[in-house]
């Protein structure tokens, strides 16, 4: 579904991605994990047109969108809820979902989308007047991820969904991202917390320092002395 | 009193047509957190632009529209052949600050070069004569400013609070990057913008023009600094903002100008302005935050 081969990004002078390759299958979960500033974010960046591709390709569904206008991409298919959810806090709930669903072009579809979101998130219904910037971190969290899915993706990425919540959200959150997947989403799921990431996906990357250093099933990464050592703390 | 109320009048009409203009900086600084120094030059621009279009025998609406169509052309050419390529390269904001000045010379040497730089007459052709009420006059050229400047205003509102491009513009405002990741097309939006800000600075033009009966090339520049008084002092940023932001500069320099003599109508707008920046920098609509200038 979605193809990336050799993909090099640069902030200035920092080779923030070195030659990175990644795929993509229909209906998987799939987790890109590693440390702080690994190349994680950058990675989710390139694909939706945020910062540019030096070199390399992002191909989705056969269709070349290296460097792409973000518009273009987000229409396209695929979603983000970024990292820190960048939801817009001057505008209210309603407003931010209203948003989510810019690119569609099929009227009927708005109505679906907002009770398929206020399904996953009732507490997200509960505060559709409110503004978003008056929400808890994990409203907030909730609402990005109910943002990036109004569009009805075909594609959702994550950017570290678990971010600064509590440890009973972070469940409530996973347990919803299994649930967006059985719905048929397909979803690239970057986190820090390497246990969780391996426990609820497919298969997995690790990147460090802007290299995809060991990528495979993530059931037997889980049991991978390095990976263990390195970034489940055992 | 009869005078008193009077220059109320007056300055509520003016006021208006400040509004109109300082929207403008309202618009463009939501969006792009830029001070567009232009917008004084394209104000006369429109006015220019009306006067030509007038002189076509056409009638009086159909130059305004026209008027307003290319100014607000303008705008979309200011941003995207100046503005533009200095985003794209993420230059400081100051080069983009400096880039309107020099876009203001530009377009007022320009007029001058086909204009001339003499006053000239325009039409008077809102005078449908005059209401007098206990000695105040109220002419239907301050009538046809108020009305057509409120009317566009609240359109201008109800664009950007109501409908969808107006939500993707409020939502650009807020945050561009995340605005891209909805689907929306920023640069579109910022020309949107552009052309919302040349469109209503032309009508302003075309207001003031017939109100005054002269448009000339400068005639942007007061009327540039005292709107960009107007919206600091609104608030700059915010709709609303603008428009109070306009009508309290224009009913304050009247009054000024009643007590203290007609010297100091031009002083009053940067009285205000300097007093905003001291006491509340933020403007009445404005948020908490310092507007870093
Ligand atoms: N906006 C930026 N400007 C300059 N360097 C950046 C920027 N964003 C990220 N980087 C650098 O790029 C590298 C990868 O960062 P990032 O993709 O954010 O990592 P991660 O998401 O895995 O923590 C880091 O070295 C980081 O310092
Ligand atoms: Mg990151």
């Amino acid at each position: 579904m979605l193809k990336i081969s050799g993909l090099n990004a640069f902030y200035d002078n920092v080779h923030a991605l070195k030659s990175v390759d990644l795929e993509i299958k229909q209906g998987e979960i799939v987790s890109l994990i590693g440390s702080n500033g690994a190349g994680k974010t950058t990675t989710l960046s390139c694909i939706c047109g945020l910062v540019a591709a030096r070199s390399g390709s992002i191909t989705y569904r056969d269709k070349d969108i290296t460097n792409s206008p973000t518009h273009k991409i987000i229409s396209g298919g695929i979603g983000l809820a970024p990292e820190g959810r960048e939801v817009f806090p001057g505008l209210t709930v309603e407003e931010n979902l209203r948003l989510g669903a810019y690119a569609r072009r099929d009227p009927g579809g708005l109505a679906d989308a907002y009770s398929r979101v206020y399904d996953l998130f009732p507490r997200l219904k509960e505060r559709t007047a409110q503004a978003a910037g008056t929400l808890s971190g994990g409203e907030q969290q909730m609402l990005a991820i109910g943002r990036a899915l109004m569009s009805g993706p075909e594609l959702l990425l994550l950017d570290e969904p678990s971010l600064g919540l509590a440890p009973n959200l972070v469940l409530m959150i996973f347990e919803l991202i299994r649930e967006i997947n059985k719905q048929g989403v397909t979803i690239l799921l970057v986190e820090q917390n390497a246990n969780l990431a391996l426990y609820t996906s497919n298969r997995t990357y690790v990147l460090e320092t802007g290299h995809v250093v060991i990528s495979g099933e993530s059931r037997d990464l889980l049991k991978d002395e390095g990976i263990k050592k390195a970034y489940l703390g055992q | 009193m009869a005078d008193f109320v009077q220059q109320i009048l007056n300055g509520f009409a003016l006021g208006l047509a400040y509004a109109l203009v300082a929207v403008g900086y309202s618009l463009v600084f939501g969006i792009l957190r830029l001070i567009n120094f232009s917008h004084g030059s394209v104000y006369a621009f429109g006015a220019h632009a009306a006067f030509f279009m007038v002189g076509l025998h056409f009638g009086p609406v159909p130059a305004i529209i026209a008027a307003m169509l290319i100014t607000g052309v303008l705008g979309v050419v200011i941003d995207r052949t100046a503005l533009a390529p200095l985003r794209k390269k993420k230059s400081v904001s100051i080069a983009a600050l400096v880039t309107t000045l020099g876009i203001s010379s530009i377009i007022q040497n320009m007029l001058v070069v086909i204009f001339g730089s003499q006053r000239k007459p325009f039409p008077d052709f809102f005078n449908f004569g005059t209401l007098e009420l206990g000695g105040v006059r109220l002419g239907s050229r301050q009538l046809v400013m108020v009305t057509v400047s409120l009317a566009l205003l609240l359109l201008l509102l109800m664009v950007v609070n109501k409908t969808k491009v107006g939500l993707a513009m409020r939502a650009t405002a807020q945050n561009q990057k995340a605005a891209a990741l909805m689907g929306i097309n920023v640069n579109n939006i910022i020309t949107l913008t552009f052309l919302m800000g040349g469109a209503s600075a032309a009508i302003a033009g075309g207001m003031v023009g017939g109100y005054y009966q002269i448009v000339y090339p400068s005639m942007g520049f007061m009327i540039g600094l005292k709107a960009f008084a107007a919206s600091v002092l609104g608030g700059i940023g915010s709709l609303p903002g603008a428009l109070v932001g306009g009508l309290l500069v224009g009913v304050i320099e009247s009054l000024a100008a009643l007590f203290f003599g007609s010297n100091y109508r031009d002083a009053t707008a940067f009285i205000i302005l300097i007093a905003v920046l001291i006491f509340r920098p933020a403007g009445l609509f404005g948020k908490k935050e310092v507007v870093k200038v």
